[in-house]
C-alpha cells in the first residue's frame, strides 16, 4: 500500500507546481486584432516600442475581423485593432465600442497564377476585374470567413454585379496565409491585402495581377471596448496605447516598418 | 535554401529564446494537463470498474465517446465558460496558459478514465478472488489494482499526453496564441504555416515530433525497468 499513496502524493506535488503558474506582475493589456496585422510583423515591430515607453504588455490575439469584433462584444478584450469599416461603426453605435480611431491603412491587391487566364493586367477597375475572374470561370480562393478582407471581397463582387457561385469559387473557411496557401496550388485567383502578400512565401506561380484602384483602399481603425458594458476593461491603459498609436511617435513605428524594403502600413491618424 | 531538419536542428542549436519558451509552455501547459487528468482519471476510471450503479453503462459509453471529442468543439465549450461573457468570466482565465490546461485536461480525462477502468475491470476480474480473500473490499483493492496495472496504465497515459502535445484547436481558441504568453508548439506551427514559412513551420513540427519522442522512450525505459525490477 505504501507505493500507491507514495505516487499519488508525489502527483498531487508536482500539481501543485504546475498549478503555480507564474502570475504576470507586469501590466497588460489584450488586443483583438487582425491576422494581417500579426502576420505581417507589424506588432513585433511597434509593440516592443510601446513598452519601453509606458510599460504596459500588449497581448494580441489575431483572429479574422468578424472573430476580433466579437471577442470584444463578449468583454474578452480590451482594445480591438480591426480593419471593416462599416462593422466597426456598427460595433460602437451598439455600444461595444467607445469611439473609432482612423490608424493607418494599406491596400489590396489581386494576384493570381502568372498566366493570368481570366486577364486582370487588362481590367479598367477592380470590378471589372472580379467581372472579368467570373466570366472566365476562373478559380477564385475566398477567404469566407467574414473577415475584414471577406467583406472587401464581397463588396467588390457587389459592385460587378456578379453573385459569386460555382465550382470555380472557393470559399475556404480561413486565414488569408491559409487562403494563399490554396490559391498558390490550385492556381487561384485570390484578394489578399499587400501586408500579407509581401510578407508570405509560398507564393508558388502567383503574382499580383491588379491593383491600384481607390476602392482597394484598406483602412484600419483602433476602438477601446467601451468600460460601461465591461467593467473590467482596462480603460486607462487601453487609451494610453490607442493614444500612442495615433501619436507621432506611433505613427512614425508604422511608418518606419518595412518588408523587403518596402512600406507595408501607411499612417493616417487624424 | 535549407532542408526543414537543417532549420530544426540550427533552430535548437541557437537555444533561441522566444523558442525556447514556447517549447517550455507547450511541454508545461500539457504535463499539468496530464497530472490533472490523472489525479482525477485513474481513480474514477477504476471505480467505474468496480462499482455497480443504475446507469453505469450510459456513464461507460459517453466516456469511451468523449475519446473522439473533436478538440475545436472543447475548446469552444471551455471558451465559452471562461469568457467575460461566460459563467466563469470573472476568473479572468480566457488567453492564460490556465485556461489551456483546463481545455486540454477536458481532452485527456476521458482517455485516462476509459483506459484505467478497462485495465481494473480485467485485473479485478483476475485477482478477484485473491484479493476478497485477504479481506479487501472493492474500494479498498483501487490502489492496488491500479499499482500493479501500471504498466499499461502508462500507455493510456501517454496516450492522452499524446493527444494533448499534438492538438491546435482547442489552445488556439482558449489560448489566442499570445507571443510570448500563450503560443505553444502546435500553434506557432499553425501560424508559420498561414505565413507560407512553410520551412519553418516543418521545423518546429520535427521539434515537437522528437520531444514527444524522447518522452515516449523515457515512459518505455521506465515501463522495462520497472518490469524486470519489480514484474
Amino acid at each position: 500500500m505504501a507505493q500507491p499513496r507514495r505516487f499519488i502524493l508525489s502527483a498531487a506535488s508536482s500539481m501543485a507546481l504546475f498549478a503555480a503558474l507564474p502570475a504576470s506582475a507586469q501590466e497588460f493589456i489584450t488586443v483583438a486584432s487582425t491576422t494581417s496585422t500579426e502576420n505581417s510583423g507589424l506588432f513585433g515591430h511597434i509593440l516592443p516600442i510601446f513598452q519601453a515607453e509606458t510599460g504596459i504588455e500588449v497581448r494580441v490575439v489575431s483572429q479574422g475581423t468578424g472573430q476580433a469584433l466579437e471577442t470584444g462584444r463578449r468583454g474578452d478584450a480590451d482594445v480591438v485593432f480591426v480593419h471593416a469599416r462599416a462593422q466597426e461603426e456598427q460595433f460602437v453605435t451598439d455600444g461595444y465600442g467607445v469611439q473609432r480611431f482612423d490608424v493607418m491603412y494599406n491596400d489590396f491587391v489581386i494576384v493570381g497564377p502568372n498566366d493570368d487566364p481570366a486577364g486582370l493586367r487588362d481590367a479598367a477597375d477592380a470590378a471589372d476585374a472580379m467581372a472579368a475572374i467570373a466570366g472566365a470561370g476562373a478559380s477564385f480562393a475566398s477567404r469566407g470567413d467574414d473577415s475584414g478582407t471577406h467583406v472587401a471581397e464581397k463588396a467588390l463582387w457587389a459592385a460587378a454585379g456578379i453573385e459569386p457561385a460555382g465550382s470555380w469559387y472557393l470559399s475556404t473557411g480561413s486565414g488569408m496565409g491559409a487562403t494563399l496557401n490554396t490559391a498558390a496550388q490550385v492556381p487561384a485567383y485570390a484578394l489578399t491585402d499587400r501586408g500579407t502578400w509581401l510578407s508570405f512565401d509560398n507564393r508558388a506561380g502567383l503574382e499580383i495581377v491588379f491593383e491600384g484602384d481607390p476602392v482597394l483602399f484598406n483602412p484600419y481603425g483602433i476602438i477601446l471596448v467601451n468600460p460601461e458594458r465591461h467593467g473590467h476593461v482596462k480603460a486607462a491603459q487601453g487609451q494610453a496605447f490607442i493614444d500612442w498609436i495615433i501619436s507621432d511617435t506611433g505613427q512614425a513605428a508604422i511608418a518606419d516598418f518595412t518588408v523587403g524594403g518596402e512600406q507595408l502600413f501607411f499612417p493616417d491618424a487624424k | 535554401m535549407d532542408g526543414p531538419f537543417a532549420t530544426a536542428f540550427s533552430l535548437i542549436a541557437s537555444g533561441d529564446p522566444a523558442l525556447m519558451q514556447i517549447i517550455g509552455l507547450s511541454l508545461r501547459v500539457t504535463l499539468a494537463a496530464v497530472l490533472i487528468a490523472c489525479v482525477i482519471g485513474l481513480p474514477l476510471g477504476a471505480a467505474l470498474a468496480l462499482a455497480r450503479f443504475p446507469g453505469r453503462g450510459a456513464v461507460i459509453v459517453v466516456f469511451n465517446a468523449l475519446m473522439g471529442l473533436p478538440p475545436v468543439v472543447a475548446g469552444l465549450v471551455v471558451y465559452l465558460l471562461l469568457s467575460r461573457s461566460g459563467p466563469l468570466g470573472s476568473l479572468a482565465l480566457l488567453f492564460t496558459p490556465t485556461a489551456m490546461i483546463i481545455a486540454q485536461t477536458v481532452l485527456i480525462l476521458p482517455i485516462v478514465v476509459s483506459l484505467t477502468r478497462t485495465v481494473v475491470e480485467d485485473l479485478w476480474a483476475e485477482y478477484q478472488e485473491h484479493l476478497r480473500s485477504l479481506g479487501a473490499s472493492r474500494l479498498r483493492a483501487v490502489p492496488t489494482l491500479l499499482w500493479d496495472g501500471r504498466v499499461s496504465l502508462l500507455t493510456g497515459v501517454l496516450a492522452g499526453f499524446g493527444r494533448a502535445s499534438a492538438e491546435v484547436g482547442a489552445v488556439l481558441i482558449v489560448g489566442g496564441n499570445i507571443a510570448g504568453h500563450t503560443r505553444t508548439m502546435t500553434t506557432a506551427i499553425t501560424l508559420e504555416t498561414s505565413r507560407g514559412n512553410l520551412g519553418l513551420a516543418i521545423a518546429l513540427g520535427i521539434i515537437l515530433l522528437a520531444l514527444t519522442l524522447t518522452l515516449n522512450a523515457a515512459a518505455w525505459g521506465a515501463g522495462e525497468w520497472a518490469r524486470g525490477r519489480l514484474g
